[in-house]
C-alpha cells in the first residue's frame, strides 16, 4: 500500500493524449444525465448523477456492487424509470426504451427461436425495414464480427463469447446513437473476456458509436474506456470522473504501463475507500474451527 | 458395468407388469380363489364351465367322497373379471376382425374412432379459447389479476358434475359430451398457459424493447415464439388429461363410443373385450402423445428441452 513507487499521477496526460480529449470534448454530447436520482420505496439507490458523453466516446461507469450502477444502465435504457432529474440523448429527454439506445446485457439474451442471422435482424425486422434489406445487413455485420459462418446456428449453439457478439452486432445493426453495455463479459472467463475486450475496441473504432459501458472489472474499465465515472454505493453517488492517460490504440501490453498502473492504483483507492462502511464484505468471517485442521499452514 | 439400452429400459417397463399379470393367470397355486368346473359329478348345482369358490368346492367333493357320490372335477381359476392375457390378445384381434355379435352391436374401431372425435373436439373448443386467454393472463399483469382468481375456484368444479346440466342444455349426444372435456380442460389449460408465459425469461422481453420492439410486436414476436416449445408439452399434458375425462363424458346422455362399448361387453361379462378396450385407449393415448413429441422436436429445432429428451 505505502510502497514509494514513483508512479506518475494519474492526471499527468502526454500531449497526444491530451490532444485527443480536447478533440473528444469538441464533439457534440449525445447523453447528458442531469441530477438523476432512483428511488425505491424509501432507499435512495441513486443520488444526484450528472455526466455528459460525446460522440464516439467510450465511458464505463464502475463501482463497487451495490453503487446502482445497473439501475443505471437500466434507466438510460429506459427500461427503469428515474425519480429525479433528466437523462438527454440528442437534448431530447428519454421516456422509456427505444431503438436509438441499443443494450447488451449480462445475461445471454438472445432470441434462442431465431437463428443467428434473424437475432441480428431482429430489430430492423420489427422497425419495418425490408426482409432482403435486413437480411444484407445482418450479413455485414456478422462479418464484421467474424461470425458470419454462424448465420445459420441457433443461439444454443454458440459459445458464451459468441453469444455476446451477436448480441453486440443485434444491437448495432439497429443503429443507435449509444450503445448501453452492462457487464456484457461478466459471465465469460477470463480469456474469452480479454479477446472480447480487443474486438469490441476494434468494433468502436470503426463504426460511429458512442459506448457507455458498466463494470466492476478495474482493468477492463482502464483498457476500454476513454473516461471513468467511478460511482461510490449507499446511495449511488458520482464519485470522480477519470480520464484515462493511456494512449490509443490500446493493446494488451499496455497492462503494465506506467499510466495504467497510476489509473488502476487511484481507482483501487476511490472503490477501496467508499466500499469500507456498511457494505457486505465487512462483516468480519468467523474465526472458529468447525473441525480440527493440524498444523497451522502460516 | 455399461448402462443399460434405454429402449431396453422401455420393454422392461411394460414387460414386467405383463410378467406379473402372466404370472396371476398362468400358474395355478398363485391365486387362483376359483375352481372352473369340468365335470359337475354328483352335486346337482354344478354346472360344467360354472366358477364357483375353491372353499365351496372342496366342501362338495369333501361331501361327495363321504356319500360315495361321483366326484366334481375341475382346475383352479380366476374370477372371471381377469382374463389371462391370451385371451385379451385374441379378444383384441378378434374386435378388428369379426363381426359385432348383437345386431345394434359396433365395431371397437367404430366405437373408439367416435371417442376421438368427441376427444377432439373437446380439447380444440377448449384450446381456442384456453390459450389467448391463458397467453393473456400470463403477461398482462391485470388480465391475470381478474381473470385467475375466478378460474382457480372453477377448476374445483369436477366437470362431470356438470353433466345433467349439459345435457338440459346441449341434449343427449355428442354435445354435453364434448361440455364435459371442455369444462374438465378449460380452466386448467388457462392456469398453466399463463404460468407458462410467465416463465418467459423477462431479460428477453426486455432486449426485444431496447431494439425498438412495442406493443402487440412484444407479443407476437418475443412472447409467443418464446414460450411456444412449452406451450405445445402444455397442450400434450393437457390432451392427456383430456382422455381422462373421455369415459365419464361418454356415460353422460345416451353412453356412446369406447365406453358404449366398454359397458356393452361388461354386461355379457365379456371381459376380456372390456380389457382389450380400455388397452386401446392406453395404446392411442401413448402413441399420439408420442406422435406429437416427435413432431414438437422438428418443430422447435431450437428447444433443448425437447433435445434432451430426445
Amino acid at each position: 500500500m505505502s510502497g514509494p513507487r514513483a508512479l506518475p499521477s494519474y492526471r499527468d496526460q502526454t500531449p497526444e493524449v491530451r490532444e485527443r480529449f480536447d478533440r473528444l470534448k469538441a464533439r457534440e454530447v449525445i447523453l447528458e444525465v442531469k441530477n438523476l436520482s432512483k428511488r425505491f420505496g424509501d432507499t435512495l439507490a441513486l443520488k444526484d448523477i450528472g455526466f455528459t458523453t460525446h460522440r464516439r466516446e467510450f465511458l464505463c461507469i464502475i463501482g463497487p456492487s451495490g453503487c446502482g450502477k445497473s439501475t443505471l444502465a437500466r434507466i438510460l435504457a429506459g427500461l427503469e424509470q428515474h425519480s429525479e432529474g433528466e437523462v438527454l440523448l440528442d437534448g431530447k429527454p428519454v421516456r422509456g426504451p427505444g431503438r436509438d439506445r441499443g443494450m447488451v446485457f449480462q445475461g445471454y439474451t438472445l432470441f434462442p427461436w431465431l437463428t443467428v442471422k434473424r437475432n441480428v435482424m431482429f430489430g430492423l425486422s420489427v422497425n419495418k425495414v425490408g426482409k432482403l434489406e435486413a437480411e444484407r445487413e445482418a450479413l455485414q455485420w456478422l462479418q464484421l464480427i467474424g461470425l458470419e459462418k454462424f448465420a445459420d446456428s441457433y443461439p444454443h449453439q454458440l459459445s458464451g463469447g459468441m453469444k455476446q457478439r451477436v448480441a453486440i452486432a443485434r444491437a448495432l445493426a439497429n443503429q443507435p446513437r449509444i450503445l448501453l453495455m452492462d457487464e456484457p463479459f461478466g459471465a465469460l472467463d477470463a480469456q474469452t473476456r480479454c479477446r472480447m475486450q480487443t474486438h469490441l475496441l476494434e468494433i468502436w473504432r470503426k463504426i460511429d458509436i458512442t459506448i457507455v459501458f458498466i463494470t466492476h472489472d478495474l482493468e477492463e474499465a482502464i483498457f476500454l474506456a476513454d473516461r471513468i465515472l467511478v460511482l461510490k454505493p449507499h446511495p449511488g453517488e458520482v464519485q470522480e470522473l477519470i480520464e484515462v492517460p493511456v494512449p490509443r490504440p490500446r493493446s494488451s501490453g499496455q497492462i503494465l504501463s506506467e499510466e495504467f498502473l497510476a489509473t488502476k492504483a487511484r481507482l483501487e483507492e476511490l472503490i477501496h475507500s467508499s466500499s469500507h462502511g456498511e457494505g457486505e464484505e465487512d462483516y468480519p468471517m468467523m474465526m472458529t474451527r468447525l473441525t480440527p485442521v493440524g498444523d497451522d499452514v502460516e | 458395468m455399461r448402462p443399460p439400452d434405454k429402449r431396453v429400459l422401455t420393454l422392461l417397463s411394460f414387460l414386467l407388469p405383463l410378467a406379473v399379470w402372466s404370472a396371476v393367470s398362468y400358474v395355478p397355486f398363485l391365486w387362483h380363489p376359483q375352481m372352473l368346473i369340468s365335470d359337475p359329478g354328483s352335486v346337482d348345482y354344478f354346472q360344467p364351465g360354472m366358477r364357483i369358490d375353491r372353499a365351496t368346492f372342496a366342501e362338495e367333493a369333501a361331501q361327495a367322497k363321504q356319500e360315495n357320490r361321483a366326484l366334481p372335477a375341475g382346475a383352479p381359476a380366476n374370477p372371471i373379471y381377469l382374463p389371462a392375457p391370451h385371451e385379451v390378445l385374441r379378444a383384441f384381434y378378434a374386435a378388428f376382425t369379426t363381426k359385432p355379435e348383437t345386431r345394434d352391436g359396433v365395431w371397437l374401431h367404430q366405437s373408439l374412432w367416435h371417442s376421438i372425435q368427441v376427444i377432439f373436439w373437446g380439447f380444440v373448443i377448449s384450446s381456442a379459447a384456453g390459450v389467448p386467454l391463458g397467453i393473456l393472463c400470463g403477461s398482462s399483469r391485470l388480465a391475470g389479476k381478474i381473470c385467475e382468481p375466478f378460474v382457480e375456484f372453477f377448476r374445483y368444479l369436477p366437470a362431470p358434475a356438470f353433466g345433467a346440466l349439459a345435457v338440459a342444455i346441449l341434449g343427449i349426444y355428442d354435445g354435453p359430451k364434448i361440455a364435459i372435456i371442455v369444462i374438465g380442460t378449460f380452466f386448467q389449460q388457462v392456469l398453466i398457459i399463463a404460468n407458462t408465459t410467465r416463465k418467459l425469461d423477462y431479460a428477453l422481453v426486455e432486449a426485444a424493447q431496447t431494439l425498438g420492439t412495442k406493443g402487440v410486436k412484444l407479443l407476437t414476436r418475443v412472447v409467443i415464439p418464446g414460450i411456444l416449445p412449452d406451450l405445445y408439452r402444455d397442450q400434450r399434458i393437457l390432451l392427456g388429461w383430456a382422455w381422462t375425462y373421455l369415459i365419464v363424458a361418454e356415460l353422460i346422455g345416451t353412453t356412446t363410443g369406447i365406453t358404449w362399448f366398454i359397458t356393452q361387453q361388461a354386461r355379457y361379462q365379456h371381459f376380456a373385450n372390456v380389457f382389450a378396450a380400455i388397452f386401446i385407449i392406453g395404446i392411442v393415448g401413448l402413441g399420439s402423445d408420442q406422435i406429437l413429441a416427435l413432431l414438437g422436436r422438428r418443430l422447435f429445432p431450437w428447444d433443448r428441452a425437447t433435445e434432451k429428451t430426445a
